[in-house]
């Protein structure tokens, strides 16, 4: 079973955002990187572009497939993480960490509120 | 989903399981570019058995399946194989198959997505014989890679002491597989779709499974692969995928297949008419190679652009592992000449599309 951390939630879709310091951090979960394999190929939206809930931020491509990062919040985004652009191996070794994406300073109806908690993820997990 | 008998082999040895026509299927076990690697370097152990292995049987197979097939089946010697097509009266594909003329009978092998369709076809195709689907009751495994022979050969008997090195490409042979404190009746070919040296054995499916460890357990050298390598392996080998680069929409002129085509076979087949005509006026498409620029992989689907139209589409397309670069292989407008710049839509963006020889990767020219 992968690892689930209880400090932030979870689209469906298997991206987290973690709160931290007024901005929202967002990623991808650990089952969602197993489950694409090896990364080839990543795109990140531009620092000072909008993002919204629920909507397309960038791609992320396998050897295998191509998949849809959807954002788990709405608002601007503040930093990307480009040493991903050159390095997707971070995203594999170490999702939950160096393998962040963007940081987003969230709207006032950022959608956080909709995304379920580390527990109704793992549920989501197990049943799949 | 079905299974085959190597599926509780597959969950042991960690694979990851997909669907792939019509059965789960191990796409890798720990890593796809690693298994990719161990073929081309060492060795890699696959489990066949979702393809078809199919018996022609009756008083004369050969000539009930000359006409049913592409290659002149009657010039076809004891032992030998050949890759074939099976075609509809239009000269579209209806599968790509391997066709054994083992000494007293003859073997089809065909793809897993096809098996029904393809013995559908046979039975009410085939005139004064029959076909016979053995695809559960014997197991196909492969070895491949460059040290395939040297880790097999004292491992299997043929007859008349016949050393398993000097099995000719293309060729099968009865054997004895001795695995695992077992001598177990079979078959082995020197054949393969991953481009390196290698074998298949067809096993009974009852020692399907203690085979399949006993290869694996041959050498550490030895790793199980999955159908993700070797779909790369077959793509950077130049090899069709049958849903890929052929289908019934597609003629096998256009993607290069002529060698396999007996045009002037005098028995005459279904699709001779129709691939004759296509010979003589020219495919309206052809299947051409490509890098791709950049770090991103064309996939199937992606449309191939000259001067803002669309010219072709990309049938494969993937991280070649061995190339270190994006490659993909399409049709391409026969009107469209080699030296056109063409690019790729890669899902609303543009990359430009090298051209490259087919096949990326020949085992000769670089294992020399």
């Amino acid at each position: 079973m992968s690892d689930v951390p209880q400090d932030r939630k979870y689209l469906p879709s298997h991206e987290w955002a973690h709160s931290v310091d007024g901005l929202v951090v967002v990623g991808i979960s650990e089952f969602a990187s197993q489950e694409l394999g090896e990364l080839v190929f990543i795109e990140l939206p531009k620092e000072g572009s909008n993002v919204q809930f629920d909507g397309a931020f960038g791609e992320i491509e396998s050897v295998k497939a191509v998949s849809e990062l959807t954002s788990p919040v709405t608002g601007k985004v503040i930093e990307v993480n480009q040493s991903l652009i050159d390095n997707q191996q971070a995203i594999s070794e170490s999702p939950y960490d160096k393998g962040w994406m963007m940081k987003v300073e969230p709207d006032e109806d950022s959608g956080i509120e909709k995304l379920l908690d580390a527990a109704a993820y793992q549920s989501q997990l197990s049943k799949s | 989903m079905k299974k085959t008998v190597l599926n509780s082999a597959h969950q042991r040895h960690g694979a990851r399981l997909v669907e792939f026509g019509g059965f789960e299927m191990p796409v890798w076990y720990s890593s796809l570019t690693a298994e990719h690697h161990a073929v081309r370097q060492r060795a890699g152990v696959f489990d066949l058995c979702h393809m078809g292995r199919f018996e022609i049987v009756g008083e004369d197979p050969a000539q009930s399946l000359d006409r049913l097939v592409t290659r002149d089946v009657s010039t076809m010697k004891k032992g030998q194989v050949c890759y074939s097509l099976v075609c509809r009266d239009d000269g579209g594909v209806l599968d790509d198959i391997l066709i054994y003329r083992l000494p007293d009978r003859w073997w089809l092998v065909v793809n897993a997505g096809n098996r029904d369709k393809l013995l559908d076809w046979l039975s009410d195709k085939l005139l004064g014989a029959e076909v016979v689907d053995h695809s559960e009751d014997v197991a196909m495994v492969a070895l491949q890679g460059p040290l395939a022979a040297s880790l097999l050969a004292p491992h299997v008997d043929r007859p008349k002491g016949r050393a398993l090195e000097d099995l000719g490409y293309y060729r099968i042979s009865r054997a004895v597989v001795n695995i695992s404190g077992e001598s177990i009746d079979g078959w082995v070919s020197r054949t393969g779709y991953t481009g390196e040296d290698g074998f298949e054995l067809y096993l009974p499916s009852c020692h399907g499974e203690a085979v399949f460890d006993a290869l694996l357990d041959l050498s550490d050298e030895v790793i199980a692969c999955g159908l993700g390598c070797r779909d790369t392996l077959r793509l950077e080998a130049g090899m069709p995928l049958y849903g890929h680069e052929l289908s019934e929409q597609l003629d096998p002129i256009g993607a290069g297949l002529s060698f396999a085509i007996g045009l002037d076979k005098e028995c005459g087949f279904i699709g001779q008419q129709a691939l004759r005509q296509i010979t003589s006026t020219g495919p309206k498409q052809h299947l051409r190679g490509f890098v791709v620029e950049g770090r991103r992989p064309a996939r199937q689907g992606a449309a191939i652009l000259h001067q803002g139209q669309k010219v072709g589409e990309v049938t494969s397309g993937s991280p070649s592992p061995t190339l270190g670069v994006p490659i993909a292989c399409g049709y391409v407008d026969a009107t469209i000449s080699e030296d056109s710049e063409l690019e790729v839509d890669l899902r609303g963006k543009s990359a430009l599309l090298k051209p490259h020889p087919l096949p990326f990767y020949r085992r000769d020219a670089q294992n020399a």
